[in-house]
């Protein structure tokens, strides 16, 4: 698989001297659907608005399809279709005049047919002629991917697409994602919803303060998230792990009170059966269990807090 | 070269020109009208002549001047200054066009506005007035390299401005007077001489000299200086609005 979309060191720093992104590096595979994940003000639409041209970037390169971003912008942003976080759109204009201008700006030649597809795609197609003010919320966000299709671009960046929106019309989004997907489009969106980057992504990166703190394969965060927790709640307080339970890498807490096992729920055999028989044998007494499932929701929530 | 972009741009702006084209020209129209009332046949009756010309024809070109500088100006400042507003200016900084093409599609359509309302007045003043115009061509390339030059003036208002109060400021606070202060409504030689001198400072008195020079064959200053002042104006407002996309002023972080 090539990089479709190329970020090398990339940093942006806002006027004020603010450092909204520290050195990002990130290649994003063609075909390929990526969910950047991170809370408010990590850098996600900044990172997005500087691969697009809305920001400039204070230093480093970003490449679209081979084409510098910065010397070759005609061919990078040609490529390239943006939803923004905000919904911005000229109110007294008709839902069908605000796509063909999107299409006429990126320098096709007019094509109403397309035009009506993609409507229709988006089921805006009774909207077609209604003007912009007129919509609903939803509505509006889909006129907003209507026109960052318009000009067919190999490469869709999502601004948080659900903010905002009921679920009938998030799952009528990825519905749209996943036939997008089907035809070759690299979708990039970013979003505060876990399940959404579940539900949707290949890939799932996670973004705090300006920098990556974890880019990883969807299946393998899965796999990670199979893993469940024992938590052994002991009577009294052992100063050690017995030699006898080294099988089984069990975690000790702090003050000894607890045992922490580890084991993956895809797996065969858990083993607890058998490590409860041999906590019995080495004389240590339980008052409590507990199981616990991490998701990447923890991970998530892990991986911000520690850099916070 | 982006072509496609460039006709959208002059397209879609047009489109809010003609949806609106009562609004777009009863103003101008009703105004003039007046000014011919007024000055033409109230205030006119009582002058005899200006350099040889009956003075509700002499205020013509000076009328024309007036409505097209501040339409031009004021179209062009409100034609980019919206999507700054209404965010959608997104689109054109992540669209792959040169500030060129974009400067192309909003004065383009600013100017057309703009010399549409010139010449819709100029037919108004034909129902009031019997006037022969001396030089058609430099008359009507004269108009046009107006609108161009106070439209890209307009732009880079529209760029700057952070409200709308300061969108209609520049109109008002500057235009207005420099265009009444520029000889649009008398002769430059009637003034006091040391009021002359520093009209000459003023560079809609080229504008409006030349103009008058196009229609009655005369004129406050020669028609060469009045070309070389228009086409000066025309560069710097293009210098400067290559700076702005250069550097992104206001409107790229
Ligand atoms: N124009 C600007 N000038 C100065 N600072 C800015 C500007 N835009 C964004 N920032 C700052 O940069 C940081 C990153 O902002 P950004 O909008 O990229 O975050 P985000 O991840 O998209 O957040 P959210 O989830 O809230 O949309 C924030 O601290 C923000 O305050
Ligand atoms: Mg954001």
């Amino acid at each position: 698989m090539t990089a479709i979309v190329s970020v090398k060191n990339l940093r942006k720093a806002y006027a004020g001297g603010f450092e909204a992104l520290k050195s990002i590096n990130l290649d994003i595979q063609e075909g390929e659907i990526l969910a950047l994940l991170g809370p408010n003000g990590a850098g996600k639409t900044t990172l997005i608005s500087t691969i697009c041209g809305i920001t400039t970037p204070t230093s480093g390169t970003v490449t679209v399809g081979g084409h510098d971003t910065q010397t070759d912008y005609r061919a990078a942003r040609g490529m390239i279709g943006l939803v923004p976080q905000e919904i911005s759109l000229e109110p007294f204009e008709t839902v069908f005049s605000t796509v063909r201008f999107s299409r006429g700006l990126f320098g096709k030649p007019r094509d109403d047919a397309k035009i009506d597809e993609i409507l229709a795609q988006l089921s805006l197609a009774d909207k077609r002629d209604n003007k912009v003010i007129t919509l609903s919320g939803g509505m509006k966000r889909r006129v907003l991917i209507a026109k960052a299709l318009a000009h067919e671009p190999r490469v869709l960046f999502l601004d948080e697409p659900s903010a905002g929106v009921d679920v009938e019309l998030r799952k009528d989004m990825w519905e749209v994602v996943a036939r997008l997907k089907a035809s070759g489009v690299t979708i990039i969106l970013t979003t505060h919803y876990i399940e959404e980057a579940e539900a949707i992504a290949d890939r799932v990166g996670i973004i705090n303060k300006g920098q990556i703190l974890l880019i990883q394969d969807k299946a393998e965060l899965m796999a990670q998230m199979g893993k469940k927790q024992l938590r052994i709640d002991l009577a009294v307080a052992t100063p050690d792990i017995p030699a006898a339970l080294a099988k089984y890498e069990l975690q000790r807490a702090p003050d000894g009170r607890s045992l922490t096992y580890t084991y993956d729920t895809n797996g065969p055999r858990t083993g607890i059966t058998t490590l409860l028989n041999d906590l019995q044998s080495a004389g240590l007494q339980m008052t409590d269990l507990q199981t616990q499932q991490s998701s990447l929701e923890d991970i998530f929530v892990g991986m911000v807090k520690e850099e916070a | 070269m982006n072509l496609n972009a460039v006709k959208t741009i002059y397209v879609h702006e047009m489109r809010r020109f003609w949806r609106t084209i009562t609004q777009s020209l009863v103003s101008p129209v009703l105004s003039t009208s007046l000014y011919f009332v007024v000055f033409g046949a109230a205030i006119g009756s009582r002058i005899d002549q200006v350099e040889g010309v009956g003075y509700g024809a002499f205020i013509v070109p000076g009328l024309i001047m007036l409505s097209v500088m501040t339409q031009a100006t004021s179209n062009a400042s409100f034609g980019i200054y919206f999507p700054k507003f209404t965010g959608t200016i997104y689109e054109l900084l992540s669209a792959p066009v040169s500030f060129l093409e974009i400067v192309a599609g909003y004065v383009g359509a600013a100017a057309t506005k703009a010399l549409f309302i010139g010449i819709i007045i100029l037919l108004t003043a034909f129902a009031f007035i019997d006037i022969q115009i001396a030089h058609p061509l430099a008359m009507i390339a004269l108009l046009m390299l107006t609108c161009i030059s106070f439209s890209l003036l307009g732009f880079i208002i529209g760029i700057w401005a952070g409200n709308f109060e300061q969108l209609q400021l520049i109109p008002l606070l500057v235009i207005t007077p420099l265009v009444f202060l520029g000889g649009s409504f008398y002769s430059i030689s009637m003034l006091p001489p040391v009021w002359q001198t520093i009209t000459l400072f003023n560079p809609v008195v080229y504008l409006i000299s030349g103009f008058r020079w196009s229609f009655f064959g005369v004129a406050d200053v020669s028609i060469g200086l009045s070309l070389l002042a228009i086409t000066a104006f025309t560069a710097a407002c293009l210098g400067f609005i290559w700076w702005i996309f250069r550097t992104g002023w206001r409107i790229r972080q």
